[in-house]
């Protein structure tokens, strides 16, 4: 599989979040903690609706949570 | 019995070895090992009754009636030992990791199991496609039945690899 254009700093965010386990977040966004590793690893790009999830639970922007680079 | 020994060998395997653990296999990579130690073993057992059954004298390997109902048998067997399998596959989890398995399947099970079902199906038909040219190619009625079968095994195989590579590296 090739690298994700897409990257994130949920690691960060979770550690800054009263360092919130995978699975919190998982049960928060009400996915699996391996979806969230998965992610977390750039092995997966989430729907967009997901994205949004993730970026609710904390309690930021999209862009804050993920970025885009164009080839 | 063979499928618990199995399952507790493979966590045990697990456990023991430091250079798996740098990278954590997930429930579902080790669901799909074990569903395709399951599937080996079905099938293993499958062609050993087949076998037998030929070899017993009274089935003409050339009546499509012997080979249509050693796969309808193959059908219910090979899904009831998958359920036995998987509750068995739950429980020693449960026991060995003292994790739940997950409850639901999220967006990522969901796509990485439609590309497996591709992999599978494009596997099938591809068998498919070589026992009718076993029967165009005037091959005994056996041949095209084998095929056929093994075409089913190969295709879940592909399947479960598939599945087992994509939650490995990704989609």
């Amino acid at each position: 599989m090739g690298k994700s254009p897409i990257s994130n700093n949920i690691r960060k965010l979770r550690f800054n979040n009263g360092e919130m386990t995978q699975q919190q977040l998982a049960e928060k966004v009400r996915v699996t903690r391996q979806t969230i590793v998965a992610i977390e690893a750039g092995k997966y790009s989430p729907s967009l609706e997901l994205a949004f999830r993730i970026a609710v639970a904390f309690g930021l922007p999209l862009e804050d949570v993920f970025t885009y680079h164009p080839e | 019995m063979v499928c618990l020994t199995l399952c507790l060998t493979f966590f045990t395997m697990y456990k023991e070895q430091p250079s798996l653990k740098q990278e954590k296999m997930s429930y579902q990579e080790k669901k799909s090992i074990v569903s395709l130690i399951s599937s080996l073993l079905i099938f293993g057992s499958y062609c050993v009754y087949v076998y037998q059954a030929q070899g017993g004298g009274n089935p003409d390997v050339e009546d499509p009636r012997f080979w249509a109902s050693a796969i309808l048998v193959l059908i219910p067997v090979s899904i009831a030992a998958k359920i036995v399998i998987s509750i068995f596959f739950s429980i020693v989890y449960k026991i060995a990791t003292n994790e739940a398995e997950p409850s639901f399947s999220d967006e990522l099970d969901k796509l990485i199991g439609l590309k497996a079902v591709r992999a599978s199906h494009y596997v099938f038909v591809l068998g498919f496609l070589l026992a009718l040219l076993a029967l165009v190619l005037h091959q005994p009625l056996s041949v095209m039945f084998i095929v056929l079968a093994l075409a089913g095994f190969l295709s879940e195989v592909a399947g479960l690899l598939t599945q087992l590579y994509l939650y490995r590296k990704g989609v």
